[in-house]
């Protein structure tokens, strides 16, 4: 996907927050250290998280193919895994 | 699309590893449950019958008690390897953990954990001391939880410091019967009983006499969602795992050198018959994956654990279907000798995408919490007829049968017609009762035929086909969700008026819990309350129950007498048939 918006990490870690906030409003971000396991943290099943991971790739249009959904556990590994292929 | 029956070559079952079952015919007319208790132990000097005797100490008494019973892979990547007579040891000291709290025969002890090997040693321990063993889902929230609690009457909770501070210590008043909790990764002892496990352990003795079992005394309590009400406790006894054992035998083919994984997690019926007790009993060795589905972990753990029977669930199955790959290019699966799916009809696509990608079909099979074990199955030496369930093991009866009054039935003789799915009681694993609702377990049962709850079919050869639920129940990533306990949940928020929440098909996990609300008078349907009510379930009900999505309604479709209805609400949903709707109140 072209002509995408370009973000930084603080940008992204925002967009990260509101996608999660979209599935589990009740979730308190203040909290969430940046290097806990997000889906432990803040009850996010397998489902809902292959539905964030989806809406990441439609805002960012960073690709995440399923085999990689492992590597992304914490907001800072998303963060490093999107910043690092951001077109 | 007409999908082919999947042929079994016999010219391939040779040597040791032989189909349990080659010719199903001749085993059904065969069988009786007599053989299969002649596998198993019974306590010594006649004493009885434990699942945990049967699981644990017979194989660490024997010669191969050192052989791996468990091998927990941890989510950070760590692994603990457990041998039977490690097992024995662990869970020893648990039984001796519980009787030092004055924990007896019958009390029982709930279990709120992820799947660490705490939580295996807790099960198979309390089993030892008699008591009763209550597994709950880790991902429930405060209010199921709760629920189940209060009417199990726990004693004592064995859980984490995260969820404990979380989901069970704020409403720790309301849990009367609640003394001891026990927590798996506590560091000191807390006041108020809360209890380090590593510090019991540390004090208890790791031998202990498994005291006199009746096989019909009670063991574990498995919680079911209901159309209406609350979920109801199906109460197993020990004498289940003969039915456990024969059919991790024959439905799941297992074999006394498997390596099997079961990927269900112990909060389910599945992950305690076939995550604990079925591989033990067996003798084998049982994988334990403490992370969530991930796609290449998964396909990891089958190569590197060298996983000869694999155990798993369509949820899972469709979404390593999503991944564009050819497993075995990237993988070893070359030791997996049997696949096997429960939790929902494996839709026939799947079945030969096993095939295709993994080289081996997807057996699927049918039963539920309340039969305890495997009863319909696709066997290792049958054919497979993609989209079926399979047939009946050997020792259960099971029939199509349509309702003909309050307790009368017919049994439909014509293959191909729809009725409801029935059962013969009598296997060992059938539920005893629900936990104080004899009543409700009474009405399971019609002219001696214990009666599913699911629509089916069957075959003029005798292979059963699911067509779907006879209530309300909603069925989402393999397990059960009551519509009620949603609703009353949601009912709890102030500004709505009335709810009702059906099941609408989804793709990945079959279902998907979705809420319709009407809001009280003053509210308008905004963004921001519907993201409020979403974030109001989750909070009390907990990820695996509260509704994932929700739309507002200005009138939701009621019976005169008041009552939602669910089935309208769905077809109305789906753009299906509305059926009858004379009961429906005019608005």
């Amino acid at each position: 996907m072209i002509g995408k918006q370009i973000f930084n990490r603080d940008e992204l870690k925002r967009l990260i927050f509101e996608l999660l906030a979209d599935i589990a409003p009740e979730a308190d971000f203040d909290t969430l250290g940046l290097d806990e396991d997000i889906r432990l943290d803040l009850d996010i099943d397998s489902f809902d998280f292959l539905n964030f991971l989806i809406g990441l790739n439609e805002a960012t249009g960073v690709d995440i193919p399923e085999a990689d959904y492992g590597q992304l556990v914490t907001t800072n590994d998303i963060c490093d895994y999107i910043l690092a292929r951001m077109p | 699309m007409e999908w082919q029956p999947i042929l079994k070559d016999t010219a391939m079952f040779v040597g040791d590893l032989l189909p349990n079952i080659i010719d199903y015919e001749a085993k059904r007319a065969s069988f009786f449950w007599d053989e299969i208790a002649q596998e198993l132990d019974g306590l010594p000097h006649h004493a009885g019958l434990n699942i945990a005797h049967e699981a644990v100490d017979r194989h660490a008494n024997s010669a191969h008690g050192g052989r791996v019973a468990m091998r927990w892979l941890g989510r950070d990547g760590s692994t603990r390897e457990f041998t039977y007579q490690d097992l024995k040891a662990q869970t020893n000291r648990v039984a001796n953990v519980l009787r030092r709290l004055g924990i007896n025969r019958e009390d029982t002890v709930f279990a709120l954990s992820g799947r660490i090997p705490e939580l295996y040693f807790m099960a198979l321990g309390t089993w030892k001391n008699t008591s009763i063993f209550c597994p709950l889902f880790s991902a429930f929230g405060p209010e199921p939880i709760l629920q189940r609690m209060k009417r199990g009457q726990a004693r004592v909770l064995f859980t984490t410091e995260r969820l404990f501070r979380k989901k069970v210590a704020p409403f720790r008043d309301q849990m009367p019967h609640l003394e001891h909790v026990i927590l798996a990764d506590g560091r000191e002892h807390a006041p108020d009983n809360v209890w380090s496990m590593s510090l019991l352990m540390a004090d208890a003795s790791p031998e202990f006499e498994i005291p006199p079992t009746h096989p019909e005394d009670k063991a574990i309590i498995h919680f079911t969602s209901g159309t209406t009400g609350m979920p109801k406790g199906a109460v197993h006894v020990h004498q289940a795992i003969y039915h456990h054992y024969m059919t991790s035998k024959y439905a799941l083919d297992i074999h006394p050198e498997d390596v099997f994984w079961c990927t269900a997690d112990p909060g389910w019926v599945t992950g305690t018959s076939y995550g604990i007790i079925a591989p033990l009993l067996h003798g084998v060795t049982n994988i334990i994956d403490e992370a969530e589905f991930d796609a290449e972990r998964w396909y990891r753990i089958l190569a590197e654990q060298k996983v000869t029977v694999w155990y798993t669930a369509p949820t899972a199955v469709r979404r390593l279907m999503r991944l564009d790959l050819e497993p075995r290019q990237m993988f070893d699966l070359s030791h997996l000798r049997f696949v096997a799916s429960v939790g929902e009809p494996l839709n026939p696509e799947a079945v030969v995408w096993g095939e295709e990608k993994l080289g081996l079909p997807i057996h699927d099979n049918w039963w539920q919490t309340e039969t305890g074990g495997i009863m319909i199955a696709n066997l290792a030496a049958c054919e497979i007829r993609p989209g079926s369930m399979g047939r009946p093991l050997p020792g259960v009866e099971a029939a199509i049968v349509r309702r003909t009054g309050d307790n009368t039935l017919e049994i439909i003789e014509k293959p191909g017609v729809d009725g409801e799915l029935a059962l013969k009681p009598g296997w060992p694993s059938m539920f005893r009762t629900y936990l104080h609702e004899e009543a409700r377990y009474n009405k399971c049962f019609v002219d001696d035929w214990y009666l599913s709850g699911d629509l089916a079919m069957k075959d003029e050869d005798g292979y059963f086909w699911f067509v779907g639920r006879a209530d309300d129940i909603i069925k989402t990533a393999g397990h059960m969700v009551g519509p009620f306990e949603v609703e009353s949940a949601l009912m709890e928020h102030p500004a709505v008026a009335e709810v009702g929440v059906i099941g609408v098909p989804e793709p990945t996990i079959g279902e998907l819990v979705k809420a319709f609300v009407a809001l009280k008078p003053g509210n308008e349907p905004t963004k921001a309350l519907r993201r409020e009510l979403l974030g109001f379930g989750r909070k009390r009900l907990g990820s695996a129950v509260a509704p994932k999505e929700i739309v507002f309604k200005e009138n939701l479709p009621k019976t005169r007498s008041g009552k939602i209805m669910r089935r309208l609400l769905k077809a109305r949903e789906l753009g299906l048939p509305e059926g009858d709707t004379s009961t429906l109140e005019e608005n």
